[in-house]
């Protein structure tokens, strides 16, 4: 990620410690990952200790020290769509992906991730993939979603 | 704001009432209006597309100077999304496909006629209903803050329905004790879990000492299966800036804070664009309508961390550091953010707010329980038939919400329990199903009122792979700080996974009690010292289920994988290769006119053959705690088909 642009975003927030997390999170939007020297030029601006934005980074779900695949597929685990049968579609997409939860494969082409629940209980079980909702999801029908993804 | 000047600044009382006057003399009630349900699990099921559909086909048959559209957030009834309501006739039209849309435009909207194939029609009688008003799910709530009909995007809509006047009347009619006296004597209690009188709250930090004070809006519903703050965020975000100005009013804050989680994009975008209205009209900001009360709000989004939604927690990750709880000797109301008082009540409880202050805190007690006043919204979901947001009168019993108003069980199954109270709640069954709903009733069996998510199960689902789940999701969001809840979680998971994989000892229920017991009275937040309330509510009600996973390695809802083997019936199974063709191992052996055989070596136990066998065969079953039957010997498996006589 160009130190430019982070550095706009930090500015965006005055440089303030207390927007540590906001800034994690439009950079996160942006560039889908945190690399180090992305973190380590906001431990600069804002003065923060390296130590103290690990502590963050590793604590939100929402960060990634890691690069991340083409397609992000997140399976909803919330209690709605678990009653409905959401751990038999994980299971279908362990096996067709080949990744654990939290993992990207080896082409980056999909990061396989499970939240705990997006708020479209009506729909469960619910995937999304790039922010595309797919509701009413069955183990049988995965292989098809997955193969519109390139 | 960049458009600058073009809003006209609102400085007194007077100011206000005539812009409403204005909004209102530019209406025509009789005009129609197109309302598309646009929140999110509406949009999910293709929403946007309908209401570009609708802009698009009454923009092509000439007739948008006569007809108004709107994409309002959610409306509640998610089962049914798309909704689309058309006004003044209140036609209410449910799964709406944008193909849908030239019909309803040219029959419904200019030839003023019902379509019968899209309306609503009840599950238990059968009849179809016009009105949204009659559809059994609505008629039953009452929806105080759900029942508001307004573009979310649209300040002008929330003005016209007398948006805004709560707070003017805090202002120029009422002193800041006479706000916290109103709110006091409706005796409204936090609506995110605990129920603590909201009043009270405001009352300690009134009185705590300090100059800068903080009012916060706790929108970090991390509850799975709960999405009623979303909802609001959503659908009206003005009343939540409203009530959130009154208590800063009455508390004497100037700085408040919008903590929204961060799952919730539309919820973050609405409230970001009801803020810059607000300011541009001076109904936030400086001199508030011309006073000298400032109060400015900044949003603050969550980065998915379950245990933020702790008030503590919560408050510290305002400041930009890691969300973990602290200990609580001095309450956030004395000691909050920057170690200033602090004032956080959840989203549902600054919504009601502006309804006390403009209707007096008698009209919120005529709703609700003696010491639970006014409604709820409650977050209905699960194996239910009408998913959606329910708003009730406190006291309202669990079985109005789930067969009244839920419609019953879905695929005519039979009810098992309802879990209330998010993962920290409880599981109640059957015969608790008379209970009263309010914060106290809950909690006096076993469960408690959460932020207001009912998850509804039925035979289908087994109470040890419920608890399982939810210690699961707690050990993964305990933040880790404190031993109990960290390691005591754990631990509980995996006795827990044991015995849904049939490995458990036979001392797995006492030693699971034992950890429950150190986890609730030694943990330092709320988080871990209700962790063991889903074991414990499971174990009261369901303890045979737990016995028949220990004891037999039987699971009798036929869900724990590890315990079920899927078995296809010789005598049912017409060999019509629909499972064998979709079995994704590759497990099921079989063919034309030949018995199909599932090989449980490669058996994955997706459960596909179970749900595609054609329901006139179902030849797919599960069995648990007995062998799978011999295989069928070779010469048994020719199926031979007498031709139909003609």
């Amino acid at each position: 990620m160009d130190i430019k642009r982070v550095d706009e975003i930090i500015d965006q927030h005055n440089a303030e410690p207390s927007a540590l997390i906001q800034i994690l999170l439009q950079i996160q939007s942006e560039n889908h990952w945190l690399p180090k020297e992305v973190l380590e030029r906001i431990s600069e601006r804002l003065k923060v200790p390296m130590s103290r934005i690990q502590h963050i980074t590793t604590f939100y779900k929402a960060f990634s020290l890691v690069p991340k695949g083409r397609h992000e597929v997140r399976v909803c685990m919330g209690t709605a769509c678990h009653v409905r049968g959401a751990p038999r579609v994980l299971d279908r997409l362990q096996d067709l992906t080949g990744i654990q939860p939290g993992e990207t494969d080896l082409d980056l082409k999909f990061t396989l991730e499970t939240v705990n629940c997006l708020g479209c209980c009506a729909l469960g079980p619910v995937v999304e993939i790039n922010g595309k909702t797919y509701g009413n999801m069955a183990p049988s029908e995965m292989e098809k979603v997955l193969a519109q993804y390139e | 704001m960049s458009k600058g000047g073009k809003m006209p600044r609102l400085n007194s009382q007077e100011d206000l009432v005539r812009l409403r006057e204005e909004i209102l003399a530019k209406r025509d009630p009789k005009r129609p209006c197109v309302f598309v349900c646009n929140g999110t699990a509406c949009i999910a099921s293709g929403g946007l597309e309908v209401l570009k559909a609708f802009q698009e086909e009454i923009e092509r048959q000439g007739i948008n100077a006569l007809v108004d559209t709107k994409g309002p957030g959610c409306s509640g009834f998610c089962e049914r999304g798309p909704v689309v309501v058309i006004y003044p006739e209140e036609i209410c039209y449910v799964k709406v496909r944008p193909e849908d849309v030239p019909e309803i435009v040219k029959e419904t909207l200019i030839g003023k006629k019902v379509i019968e194939r899209l309306l609503y029609q009840e599950p238990l009688t059968g009849e179809k209903e016009i009105h949204e008003s009659d559809i059994s799910f609505y008629k039953h709530q009452t929806r105080v803050l759900m029942g508001v009909k307004l573009d979310p995007r649209s300040i002008e809509d929330y003005i016209a329905i007398g948006g805004y006047s709560a707070l003017s009347k805090a202002l120029f009619q009422m002193t800041p004790e006479q706000v916290l006296e109103e709110v006091k004597k409706s005796n409204l209690r936090g609506r995110g879990g605990a129920g603590f009188p909201t009043g009270r709250k405001w009352e300690t930090a009134k009185k705590a000492p300090g100059d800068i004070k903080y009012v916060i809006v706790n929108g970090d519903e991390g509850d799975p299966g709960a999405y009623m703050d979303r909802a609001l965020l959503e659908r009206n975000p003005h009343s939540v800036l409203e009530g959130l100005a009154i208590g800063a009013y009455a508390v004497g804050a100037s700085e408040g804070f919008v903590y929204v989680r961060q799952e919730y994009p539309l919820a973050l975008k609405h409230v970001l664009m009801a803020i810059e209205q607000a300011e541009s009209y001076g109904l936030l900001g400086e001199n508030i309508l011309g006073t000298k009360f400032n109060f400015k709000v900044k949003v603050h989004q969550g980065a998915g961390a379950f245990v933020s939604g702790e008030s503590s927690a919560l408050m510290t990750a305002i400041e930009g550091k890691v969300g973990e709880p602290r200990p609580k000797y001095i309450r956030t109301s004395v000691k909050g953010i920057w170690g200033r008082p602090s004032v956080l009540n959840n989203v549902e409880t600054w919504a009601n707010v502006p309804l006390i202050i403009n209707k007096g805190a008698d009209w919120f007690r005529g709703y609700g329980t003696e010491k639970s006043s006014g409604t709820k919204i409650f977050s209905l979901v699960g194996k239910i038939n009408n998913t959606g947001l329910v708003e009730v009168p406190m006291g309202v019993t669990l079985r109005d919400i789930i067969f009244k108003i839920g419609g019953g069980i879905r695929n005519g199954k039979r009810f098992k329990a309802v879990q209330t109270g998010g993962p920290s709640g409880g599981c109640l069954p059957e015969d608790m199903l008379d209970l009263k709903v309010d914060f106290d009733e809950l909690t006096k069996a076993g469960s408690m009122m959460g932020s207001g998510g009912m998850i509804v199960m039925d035979e289908d689902t087994c109470m040890v792979d419920v608890a399982r789940y939810f210690v699961d999701f707690l050990t993964e969001e305990s933040c880790g700080k404190c031993v109990p809840c960290r390691e005591g979680l754990r631990q509980m998971h995996k006795i827990l996974t044991d015995i849904t994989k049939g490995k458990a000892s036979e001392n797995a229920l006492e030693l699971l009690e034992d950890l429950a017991e150190v986890l609730t009275g030694a943990s330092l937040c709320a988080l871990g010292k209700s962790a063991a309330n889903p074991f414990l509510s499971t174990l009261k009600y369901f303890r045979e289920e737990y016995e028949a996973h220990i004891k037999g390695k039987r699971c009798p809802a036929l869900v724990c994988k590890d315990l079920i083997s899927y078995y296809i019936d010789p005598e049912k199974c017409q060999a019509c290769m629909t499972c064998l063709r979709k079995c994704p191992a590759k497990a099921i052996d079989g063919g034309k006119n030949l018995i199909h055989i599932i090989d449980q070596d490669k058996c994955t136990k997706c459960g596909t053959c179970f749900e595609v066998c054609p329901s006139k065969f179902r030849a797919v079953r599960k069995i648990s705690g007995e062998p799978v039957p011999e295989r069928l010997p070779e010469e048994k498996r020719k199926i031979v088909r007498e031709r139909k006589a003609q």
